[in-house]
C-alpha cells in the first residue's frame, strides 16, 4: 500500500472519479459523472487554478529532473565559497559549508514531495476505505468506525505525529506514515459525508434492487459518484502535507541530514538568520509556493467539481 | 466519554510502544544496577502493563499525572508551570485572528467579487499556506535583526515587566494569529454571503428595515454559528500548543514542554500533555455545542 505509484498532482486519484463505467446497462441508471476532460476544461478557465497547476507540474519536474537540473551536487563541500550571498554563480547563495542553495532546493523537492505524496496516499487509501464503509453500512459499523475516527481527530495534528514520529524514530518514510496517520480521520470523515448523500440514489437502490453485489455497487456507484469532495481533499491535503514535512524536519525529527528537505534547511539557516537570511529564506520560499500551489488548485476543483462544498471544508485540517 | 476513554487508552500505548529504556536514560552516567531496580519499582515499570495502565489512568483522573523521570517533578506542576505562556498566546493569537477575519470576511461578502474581496482572498490563502515557522523567522530577521523593535524571543510574566511582557508577545501571536485567521476569513466570508442570500434577509430588506438593522440581526447573527465553530477549532489548535512557532520563539509553552519530554522520552510528562491537549479538544466542542443552542434557539428541542 505505501508503495503505490503517486497520483501526478495535476490529476488526484485519476480513475477513481473517472467515467470507467462503460459496462452495457440501462443508460437512465447511470448519473452524471464528473469527466476528466470536462474538468480539466473547466479548470484551465480558472486562470489561478491553471497557473498552480503549471507551476506544480514545473515543481514535479524539477523533482523528477533534479540530477540533471541541480548546477551541484547537494553535499559538495566548497570551504572557500562559505556564506556567499547571491549572486551569479550561485542565484540563491551557499550554506555555512559552501554548499549551493539553489541546488539543495532543487533536490528538496523530491524529498518534500515523495513524502507528501506517500503520506496523502496512506491517508486517501485508508480514510477513504474507512469512510466508504462507514457511510454506507452504517449501523453498527458507522459507529465503532468514526468512534475509533474521532479519537485519533481529537489528537493535535503535529503532537500525533510527533508521538509517531518517537514511537517509529525520524526519517523520511516514518514522516511519511506518521502524517498519513493524521489525516486518516479526515478522508474517512470527507467519505462518509459523500457517501450518505449517494447512497439512497435511485441508480444505488435500483441497481441493488437487481441483484447488484455490495462490492459491485461500492465500486461502480458509490465510489464514483461520491469521488469529488475526495478529490478536492486530496489536494488540499498535499498541501498540509508537504508543510508538516517541513515542520518536523525543522524540528529535527523528519528527514535527517545531510538529505536536502526544505524543513531541514530551514532550521539549519535559522541559525545564520543575522549574516546571511538566504540560507532560511530560500527554502522558505520553495515550501510556501508549493503548497500555495496545491491549495489553490484544490480551491480550483472545488469549484469545478463540488460547488456546494465550498463552505464546508475551508481550510480543513490544519 | 467514550472517545476519552479511548484516547487515554492510545496515549498509554502510543508512549509505551516508545523505544528505549527510560529509566537507563534518566540514570545516564549514574548508572547502577542498584539504582536501575529502585527507580524502576518506584516508577511502577515492573508491573505488567495493563496494571500499570490502571494506575496511571486511576490516579490521572484525580489530578495526578505522575512524576517526570528527567526532573523529578509532578508532571501535573510541569504543566501547570507551562499553562499561563500557553494561555497568553492561544488567546493573544485568537484576538488578531478574529480581527483579522471578522472585518475582511465580512467586507469581502458584503462586496463578493470587488477589487477588496479578491485582495481578501489572496490574503487568506497566502495565510493558509504560509510556514509559519519561516514567517517567525522572518518577522525575527525583520523586527528584531535589522530594526531591532522586538526581542527575539523569551517569556516574562505579566506581573514581572507589563511592557517587556508585550514585546515578546507580539510576534508569535502575529505568526499564530495570522494564520488562524487566514482560515477564518474564509469561515466568515462564506457564511456571511450564505446569510446574505437567504430569504429572510430579501423579506427584511422588502419591509423597508434600514440597512445597518438588516445586516446586524439578520445577517451577522446567522452568520454567528460557523464562527463559533471554527474559532473552536482554532482555539483547540492554538491550545494544544503551536510547537514549533514556540520552539522559534523560545516559548516557554506547553508545545515545547511535548517536544522536550519526546527528546528525552519522559513518559510521564508525554503522556500528561497529550492527554491534557485532547481533553481541551474534547471540552473545547463541548462547549462550542453548548454555545449553539445559546446562539440559535432552533437546536434547543
Amino acid at each position: 500500500m505505501t508503495g503505490a505509484p503517486v497520483p501526478p498532482p495535476d490529476a488526484p486519484v485519476a480513475g477513481q472519479g473517472d467515467a470507467k463505467g462503460t459496462s452495457p446497462g440501462p443508460t437512465a441508471l447511470r448519473p452524471a459523472r464528473p469527466r476528466w476532460r470536462e474538468t480539466l476544461g473547466l479548470l484551465a478557465r480558472n486562470p489561478t487554478a491553471a497557473v498552480a497547476s503549471l507551476v506544480l507540474v514545473g515543481i514535479v519536474l524539477m523533482a523528477i529532473f533534479d540530477e540533471t537540473l541541480a548546477p551541484q551536487g547537494p553535499s559538495e563541500v566548497s570551504v572557500q565559497d562559505r556564506l556567499q550571498s547571491p549572486s551569479w554563480a550561485h542565484p540563491f547563495g551557499t550554506d555555512d559549508l559552501g554548499r549551493d542553495i539553489l541546488s539543495r532546493v532543487i533536490l528538496g523537492a523530491g524529498v518534500s514531495l515523495r513524502v507528501g505524496f506517500l503520506a496523502v496516499g496512506i491517508a486517501l487509501v485508508i480514510g477513504t476505505l474507512i469512510g466508504l464503509l462507514a457511510g454506507f453500512y452504517g449501523r453498527w459499523v458507522d459507529d465503532v468506525l468514526m468512534r475509533v475516527m474521532d479519537m485519533l481527530f481529537a489528537f493535535p495534528a503535529v503532537l500525533l505525529a510527533i508521538a509517531v514520529l518517537a514511537v517509529r524514530g525520524p526519517g523520511s518514510g516514518n514522516t511519511a506514515l506518521a502524517i498519513g496517520i493524521v489525516y486518516i480521520p479526515i478522508f474517512a470523515r470527507v467519505t462518509r459525508a459523500s457517501v450518505l448523500g449517494v447512497r439512497e440514489e435511485v441508480y444505488v437502490r435500483a441497481s441493488r434492487s437487481v441483484g447488484a453485489s455490495d462490492f459491485r455497487l461500492l465500486t461502480r456507484h458509490v465510489l464514483p459518484n461520491a469521488a469529488p469532495p475526495i478529490i478536492v481533499q486530496t489536494s488540499i491535503s498535499l498541501a498540509f502535507a508537504v508543510l508538516a514535512e517541513a515542520a518536523l524536519s525543522f524540528l529535527g525529527l523528519g528527514t535527517q541530514p545531510p538529505n536536502p528537505s526544505w524543513g531541514l534547511m530551514l532550521a539549519e539557516g535559522r541559525g545564520f538568520i543575522d549574516i546571511a537570511w538566504w540560507l532560511a529564506f530560500f527554502p522558505g520560499m520553495a515550501i510556501f509556493l508549493t503548497v500555495l500551489c496545491f491549495n489553490l488548485l484544490g480551491d480550483g476543483l472545488r469549484d469545478v467539481l463540488d460547488p456546494r462544498q465550498r463552505t464546508l471544508m475551508a481550510g480543513g485540517g490544519r | 466519554m467514550v472517545v476519552l476513554a479511548g484516547v487515554s487508552v492510545i496515549v498509554f500505548a502510543l508512549v509505551h510502544l516508545v523505544p528505549g529504556d527510560p529509566v537507563r536514560l534518566a540514570l545516564g552516567t549514574r548508572f547502577n544496577q542498584d539504582a536501575y531496580d529502585t527507580l524502576r519499582e518506584r516508577s511502577g515499570l515492573d508491573l505488567p502493563l495493563v496494571q500499570q495502565f490502571f494506575t496511571w489512568l486511576g490516579s490521572a483522573v484525580t489530578g495526578d499525572l505522575g512524576v517526570s523521570f528527567r526532573s523529578g517533578d509532578t508532571v501535573t506542576s510541569l504543566i501547570a508551570e507551562r499553562l499561563p505562556a500557553t494561555l497568553t498566546l492561544a488567546l493573544a493569537s485568537i484576538l488578531v485572528a478574529l480581527l483579522i477575519a471578522i472585518p475582511l470576511g465580512t467586507i469581502s461578502a458584503l462586496r463578493p467579487r470587488s477589487i477588496i474581496d479578491r485582495f481578501a482572498t489572496v490574503i487568506s490563502q497566502f495565510g493558509i499556506s504560509v510556514p509559519d515557522f519561516w514567517m517567525a523567522i522572518v518577522l525575527i530577521l525583520v523586527f528584531a535583526g535589522t530594526l531591532g523593535w522586538l526581542p527575539s524571543g523569551g517569556y516574562v510574566a505579566l506581573s514581572e515587566d507589563p511592557l517587556g511582557w508585550l514585546q515578546r508577545l507580539v510576534m508569535p501571536a502575529v505568526v499564530t494569529g495570522t494564520v488562524s485567521g487566514a482560515v477564518i476569513t474564509r469561515f466568515v466570508r462564506s457564511s456571511v454571503l450564505e446569510a446574505i442570500g437567504a430569504d429572510h434577509v430579501r423579506t427584511a430588506q422588502a419591509k423597508g428595515l434600514p440597512a445597518r438593522q438588516v445586516f446586524t440581526w439578520h445577517v451577522l447573527r446567522n452568520a454567528l454559528l460557523p464562527l463559533v465553530t471554527v474559532t473552536g477549532v482554532q482555539l483547540a489548535y492554538l491550545l494544544s500548543g503551536v510547537v514549533v512557532v514556540e520552539i522559534v520563539f523560545s516559548w516557554p509553552g506547553l508545545g515545547q514542554l511535548a517536544l522536550q519530554s519526546v527528546q528525552a522520552r519522559d513518559y510521564p510528562v508525554l503522556q500528561g500533555a497529550i492527554l491534557l491537549f485532547a481533553v481541551v479538544f474534547l471540552v473545547i466542542n463541548l462547549v462550542v455545542d453548548l454555545l449553539y443552542t445559546a446562539i440559535d434557539p432552533r437546536i434547543r428541542r
